[in-house]
């Protein structure tokens, strides 16, 4: 479904991806780990079209769509939670969501979708007409997946949905994140440092370093291997 | 006390022509952080537009209101295309250089227009033709308040309220809302951020333009230099509301204009721009993010 082929990205004259290739199939959750300046954002920020690869290629469903303007991509059915959420914070909840849907113009579809996304988090209905920029943390997470889902994508992009969360709302990210790939076979490319928590919902992972991905296997073994367990898992 | 009510409209009046142009700064700003210095010569040129339009539609002997209309369209349209281009010549190719450069070039093209305008016009004023008559109904009130400021008044309050319930509802409105408060964030809902961006000048272009046709109207002359003071008066109320903010460029324009009227009509009419400067300085000094405006966030 996507492919990266080699991809160099640069912010001026720093290279933050060297060379990266990986490959997401349909209905998949995959997991891309990596410490702090690995990559991580900029692979998704790549995909995204926002910081478009100086060399390279990425394919979405066949397509080249590594010049393809960010809104363009979007409309293709890829769409990306960034790191830190990013809610428009003078606008309401509501707003917030409508934004997201913001290429789509069936009603009923929209409207079928914010019931789904209030039923998976409730108290996004609650704080309705509050302001974005006054929920909390982990309401502002909820908030960022929602919008996203609110585009109806075919890929969803997330980067660190558990930053700065408390343990038990992580455990609920993951388990909605799992849902939403199950109940609308959604496929997920999953950027987190949690590594433990996002490898044991993802059929498969990546671990970046430095711009460049040194590992790639499915989820249950990169768990089991030892040099992922001592870099990323805490043991 | 009719004295002061005389100064109360003829504040209002200004105040309410400056906001319409200090809408234009505010917003480009809330858009792209950019002060478009070139703002108060799309102003001049709406005002030379409508000069023209209307003196050619008055040769031709149309009636006053198809004029007042014909012109005003016209200046509103001249204008965009103007606002348009400078933003696709002037700034969009240096949207990531530094952010001095896009204030350089903004101020390049202000005095490129300002001599492009004198060497079409000359440096003479112009007599405006006097758009709006004296209306019967406004004769008791006459010695208070004239039908031009009352035009004024009214003409600038429907384009506030339109430009709200543009912003308010619109998809265009929602997606500059959007845009203003997170670029990248706009880009990854699916905005064109480059197409939010032209319609903000677009939009600010056209009311700077209506703006200069009721001034120009008001005062009845016009040359290539109006836009220079009238755009760093707006640019003033923009900054003393908050700049970035709507209401605050509206709330900036009415205290710049009953400010100036009330020291002029009750201390001195020599100082007249002496005051809204030391209006800035102050609100620069002890309010720097304006009355409405929030304190700069640090953007990461
Ligand atoms: N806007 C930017 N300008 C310049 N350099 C940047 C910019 N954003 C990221 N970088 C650099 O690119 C490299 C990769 O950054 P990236 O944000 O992709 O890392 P990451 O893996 O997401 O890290 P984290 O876990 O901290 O979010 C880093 O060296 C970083 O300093
Ligand atoms: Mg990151």
């Amino acid at each position: 479904m996507l492919e990266l082929r080699n991809v160099d990205a640069y912010y001026g004259n720093i290279q933050a991806l060297k060379g990266i290739n990986l490959e997401v199939r349909e209905g998949e959750i995959i997991t891309l780990i990596g410490a702090n300046g690995a990559g991580k954002s900029t692979t998704l920020m790549s995909i995204s079209g926002i910081v478009p690869p100086r060399n390279g290629q990425v394919l979405y469903k066949g397509e080249p769509i590594h010049n393809v303007a960010p809104d363009k991509i979007v409309a293709m059915g890829i769409c990306q939670v960034p790191e830190g959420r990013h809610i428009f914070p003078q606008l309401t909840v509501q707003e917030n969501l409508d934004m997201g849907a913001f290429l789509r113009s069936d009603k009923r579809g929209i409207q079928k979708d914010l019931d789904y996304v209030f039923s998976l988090f409730p108290i996004l209905d609650e704080r309705r007409h509050q302001a974005g920029g006054n929920l909390s943390g982990g309401e502002q997470q909820m908030l960022a997946m929602s919008r996203a889902l609110m585009a109806r994508p075919d890929l969803l992009l997330l980067d660190e949905p558990s930053m700065g969360l408390a343990p038990l709302i992580i455990r609920q990210i993951f388990e909605i994140i799992k849902k939403i790939n199950d109940e609308n076979n959604t496929t997920i490319f999953l950027v987190e440092q949690n590594a433990n928590q996002a490898l044991h919902i993802a059929d498969r992972g990546y671990v970046i370093e430095n711009g460049s991905i040194t590992i790639s296997d499915d989820a249950d073994k990169l768990l089991a291997n030892q040099d992922v367990q001592k870099a990323y898992l805490g043991g | 006390m009719e004295y002061f009510i005389e100064l109360l409209f003829s504040g209002l009046t200004r105040g309410a022509i400056y906001a319409l142009i200090a809408l234009g700064y505010t917003m480009v700003y809330g858009i792209i952080g950019l002060i478009n210095f070139a703002h108060g010569e799309i102003y001049m040129i709406g005002a030379f537009t409508a000069f023209i339009v209307s003196t050619v539609l008055s040769i031709l002997g149309f009636p006053l209101l198809a004029i007042i209309v014909l012109a005003g369209l016209a200046a509103a349209v001249w204008s965009s295309a103007y606002g348009y281009t400078v933003e696709k010549l002037a700034y969009k190719p240096l949207r990531h250089a530094p952010r001095l450069s896009p204030l350089i070039s903004a101020i390049g093209m202000s005095i490129f227009l300002q001599n492009y305008v004198l060497l079409a016009q000359t440096s003479d004023f112009q007599p405006f033709p006097e758009l709006i008559p004296e209306f019967d109904f406004m004769e008791p009130f006459v010695h208070i308040v004239g039908s031009s400021d009352m035009v004024i008044l009214v003409v600038t309050t429907l384009m506030m309220v339109g430009l709200t319930l543009l912003i308010k509802f619109t998809r265009i409105g929602k997606a500059m809302r959007a845009t203003s408060q997170d670029r990248k964030m706009a880009m990854l809902v699916g905005i064109n951020v480059d197409r939010v961006i032209s319609a903000t000048f677009i939009v600010g272009s056209a009311l700077a333009a209506v703006g200069g046709l009721l001034i120009a109207s008001h005062i009845g002359q016009i040359n290539f230099f109006i836009g220079f003071i009238a755009g760093i008066k707006a640019f003033t109320a923009a900054v003393l509301g908050g700049i970035g903010s709507i209401p605050g460029a509206v709330l900036g324009g009415v205290i710049l204009g009953l400010t100036e009227s009330f020291a002029t009509g009750y201390v001195s009419s020599d100082y007249e721009d002496v005051f809204a400067f030391s209006l800035l300085v102050l609100i620069l000094i002890f309010k720097p993010s304006g009355l409405l405006g929030k304190a700069e966030i640090q953007k990461v």
